[in-house]
């Protein structure tokens, strides 16, 4: 993406006000969109953002800036830039000498950049068939391609240099039905970090189906429950339970801060032996999966907490560094606009041992939540809310009416120990996007089927 | 500004025949300090610059966007543009914005001197709020960010129509984020102060709200479940008048995902409630001359005393329902402009926060909610967060809450809105805070 000689001499340019640490992103992002609404295909968008951000760090402080402007006279303003604001008093010349390592390849078999307009909007129509063929209670639907092609370069001045070619796709259906009781939402999605051959295990009218038919079995649903109950999660419908439950309050830049109430306890029981908690960015094709993360390091398989027990923090590479340890492959960006920060990439919970279904009958009374939309949580309090977009009612260990959408609130840490019960039927969730101070990044979550024992319920109904 | 203006030009004269092409340029510069532990912890700096560019032809539209302004970029995603209308479905409605007889009204919302402000100063700004926060309550155990940031842009939108707008703003923002501890309790809270330049920024105010905000909320227990008065602090107002402003969209309205549609004329709210859409009013910071459209910005009198009175509009949603524009086109230039609105706010609240407190026995005081995106549906209008604040006993605040959700419908809370507090404060986004009291909300906790 750009000539070595030049990375270097801006990695140099970097270090002169006596820096120790100078790094250099590039990014070249092509993204394109479809979206059908009301039944018509509304518009394709398509996107292009290239540029570069410097990061250098001298003690405590890092200096950051970026451009559009990938030529030299650019990169070296920039490189100046984030060098003028991390300046250790020093004056120094570096030559930075960059090891070679082989560029990653993407891992499409078809790269979405080959695939004609007019097949992607296909697609989309075939969606909207799908989902109103369900009834004509149907009333509307929306449906919505996406794919990204994202090259990244990234060198440092350990001699560091890296790339990595991202290719995702994506595709998403909400349909909105109406009746008696007002209108309801169905939503479904899939994605993966794969080319178009998504669609050759991916039929996009049982996508569609599967949307109509969440908001079809609303129209019948009643006002959720308030107040605490038992809850079981579907296979696949919940792993953002754990990322909003544990997953941010292992990210080492909370902890650092005592930010997070899992500070301080690496080593100690903080779940349910039951719980044996993975973030994982080599994991397949997933979502979340990344050759390199944004700071230029192989993504890695990490435990975070094995068996109940926490076995460690996610880090970035440069709190790693100044830890004296290694990465584990946390580095993540939204774009060259943006510092790195920790971040998950596929985070999920492991198979149990219990059969799922009698999970369900072993539950006298509760809530069966088939399908959870997005979270938020506190890290330093660590209470957390998710959405329910399917749920039902549990009553005498089977699952009966289903309930309108609400939010869960719970405890990261008592949720933890109180899950009693996990199923052998593991399976990894729709796509996410992640929020962190502002940034969104690709993750993916799983979990087998489970049980919590107690979690507070967020509808209006006695 | 005019060099953006001139750019925007340039593109649009590039139109073939029997095209319409909108070009939306904009180019900001932007710093964010953050401090920690009396330091720099991080500087970033920016100019980021872009363009959207939307083609339509025989009624197709096609969009694509470019982080640049680089010519050469430009012109290929004028034939991105271009190639993509091809695929659309052909729709009467779309095209780009006429120019209409609206004068854009007179607000200055740049200034100069934040452009030449130092960033040794800047980072002064954050290192102070910091300080302010770490050394005035003894519970007060750390911040774990303190921060300034600014961004000063500029925006042009011009077509083959005969639009040719261009604004520019300036705006800078400090928050706080503290923590506290007491008894093995931790609680975190923020504050926060935006202005148009950092002379306007009220420090300490933003340092004191962090951390009564913070040390209020040690020792919070999880509440009984019940059905109770709840008195929504000015920030979650916001958040509730932002949710709510979607659903008001014309566009969602056509497409069948509105719960106000067919309502126009009948009683939505309870009589006190006046809704105001008016991003021409420069005291608000979602302000501008010109929607994303380029049309000049006005004041939409959304629902009065009630009664719902109109939706905000785009062109698209507007010709499609036969209304005019309400220049509530969003965007920026990553996307095609959208229907959302600008700077909406309660009008004619009345008495303080604490002279509406001391009207309630019992209930409770919502300082902050979490999940909105994931438990507001706005097409059914269900309605369940995750709240934090404070008990209300005999008209005062009492003990902190903590792990609650309040739930009800955005169509029975506008009912059962009992009073509006006269504190209305702008907030960043596109809504401004007042204290609200809603009654009948269920309270979920043990």
């Amino acid at each position: 993406m750009l000539d070595p000689t030049l990375v270097a001499n801006v990695l140099s340019a970097g270090l002169r006000t006596g820096a120790e640490f100078a790094e250099i992103f590039v990014e070249d992002r092509r993204a394109t969109a479809a979206r059908l609404d009301d039944g018509k295909v509304e518009d394709l968008t398509s996107s292009r953002e290239r540029g570069a951000g410097v990061r250098v760090a001298a003690g405590e402080t890092v200096g950051y800036a970026h451009t559009a402007d990938l030529t030299e006279t650019g990169l070296l303003a920039a490189a100046e830039a984030a060098a003028a604001v991390a300046r250790a008093g020093g004056v120094g010349t570096r030559i930075v000498a960059l090891a070679n390592t082989p560029p990653l390849g993407h891992h499409a078999e078809v790269l979405p950049e080959t695939v004609a307009k007019a097949t992607k909007v296909a697609l989309l129509t075939r969606a909207d068939h799908g989902a109103r063929a369900e009834g004509a209670a149907i009333r509307q639907v929306m449906a919505v391609y996406g794919d990204s092609r994202r090259r990244i370069l990234v060198a440092n001045s350990d001699g560091l240099l890296a790339s990595d070619d991202q290719v995702r796709t994506r595709f998403m259906v909400q349909a909105v039905a109406a009746g008696d009781t007002g209108m309801q939402t169905g939503y479904e999605s899939t994605g993966f970090t794969m080319g178009f051959e998504l669609f050759d295990g991916t039929d996009v009218e049982e996508l569609a189906r599967t949307a109509a038919r969440r908001a079809l079995t609303k129209l019948a649903a009643r006002p959720a429950p308030s107040g605490t109950l038992p809850v079981v999660i579907k296979q696949g419908g919940g792993g953002v339970l754990f990322h909003e439950a544990c997953g941010h309050g292992l990210e080492a830049d909370l902890v650092g801060k005592g930010a997070s109430v899992f500070a301080g306890r690496k080593g100690e029981q903080v779940a349910s032996p039951l719980v044996t908690l993975v973030d994982d960015g080599t994991m397949g094709s997933e979502w979340g999966r990344i050759g390199i993360d944004d700071e230029g390091h192989a993504s890695a398989r990490n435990v975070l907490i094995e068996d109940g027990i926490l076995t460690d923090y996610m880090f970035d590479f440069l709190r790693a560094r100044k830890e004296g340890r290694p990465t584990s492959t946390n580095g993540r960006r939204e774009s060259y606009r943006h510092l790195p920060m920790v971040r998950m990439t596929n985070t999920f919970l492991v198979n149990g041992a219990d059969d799922p279904d009698e999970i369900v009958r072993q539950t006298p009374h509760g809530v069966f939540v088939a399908h959870l939309g997005g979270g938020q949580v506190n890290t330093a309090t660590g209470d957390f809310v998710f959405g329910m977009t399917e749920a039902y009612l549990i009553e005498d260990g089977q699952i009966t009416e289903p309930l309108r959408d609400a939010n869960l609130i719970g405890n990261g840490p008592e949720v933890l120990r109180n899950i009693d019960v996990v199923g052998n039927d593991f399976a990894m969730g729709s796509p996410g996007t992640c929020g962190k101070d502002g940034q969104g990044v690709p993750v993916g979550d799983g979990q087998p089927t489970l049980r919590v024992t107690a979690l507070t319920i967020g509808g209006t109904a006695a | 500004m005019t060099e953006l203006l001139d750019l925007a030009r340039t593109v649009a004269g590039w139109a073939g025949a029997g095209e319409e092409v909108e070009v939306f340029a904009s180019r900001e510069r932007t710093t964010e300090v953050r401090a920690y532990h009396g330091d720099v912890e991080s500087i970033s700096s920016a100019e980021p610059a872009g363009v959207g560019i939307r083609v339509v032809v025989a009624g197709r539209q096609g969009f694509a966007s470019a982080g640049t302004l680089d010519e050469t970029v430009l012109k290929e995603t004028l034939e991105d543009a271009r190639d993509n209308a091809a695929f659309a479905a052909p729709d009467d409605w779309v095209g780009v914005a006429l120019p209409d007889d609206v004068q854009a009204p007179d607000i200055e919302l740049w200034r100069e001197s934040l452009a030449s402000m130092a960033t040794a100063a800047k980072v002064e700004m954050a290192i102070d709020l910091e300080r302010r926060v770490l050394g005035a309550d003894p519970r007060i155990t750390g911040v774990r960010s303190a921060m300034y940031g600014d961004a000063m842009a500029e925006s042009a939108v011009v077509t083959t129509s005969g639009i040719a707008s261009a604004w520019r703003l300036s705006l800078c923002y400090v928050v706080v984020d503290a923590l506290a501890e007491a008894g093995g309790d931790t609680q975190t809270s923020h504050g926060l102060s935006v202005a148009r330049v950092p002379g306007d920024l009220d420090l300490e105010a933003a340092a004191s709200d962090a951390i009564i905000r913070t040390t209020r909320l040690l020792g919070a227990t999880k509440p009984d479940s019940r059905r109770v008065t709840v008195v929504l602090d000015p920030e979650v107002t916001s958040s509730f008048l932002s949710v709510l402003g979607s659903t008001l969209s014309g566009e969602a309205v056509l497409k069948g995902r509105s719960l106000f549609a067919n309502r126009i004329g009948e009683e939505v709210a309870a009589s006190g409630v006046t809704l105001i859409d008016d991003p021409s009013d420069p005291s608000a910071f979602g302000a501008e001359p010109y929607d994303g459209e380029g049309l000049a910005r006005r004041r939409t009198v959304l629902v009065e005393q009630g009664l719902l009175r109109r939706f905000l509009y785009n062109t698209y949603a507007a010709r499609r329902a036969g209304a005019t524009s309400t220049a509530s086109a969003s965007r920026d230039y990553r996307s095609a402009p959208a229907v959302a609105p600008g700077a909406l706010a309660l009008d004619g609240g009345a008495g303080t926060q604490a002279e509406l407190i001391a009207g309630i026995d019992e209930g409770v005081y919502v300082q902050s909610v979490s999940g909105l995106h994931s438990g507001v549906n706005p097409v059914s209008g269900d309605f369940s967060v995750g709240a934090t604040g404070l008990r209300i006993r005999n008209g005062s605040l009492a003990e902190p809450f903590r792990e609650a959700t309040i739930a009800s419908t955005l169509q029975r809370m506008l009912k059962d809105v009992a009073a509006i507090g006269a504190d209305r404060r702008w907030m960043p986004g596109n809504a401004a805070g007042a204290t609200l009291v809603v009654n009948d909300v269920s309270l979920g906790g043990t």
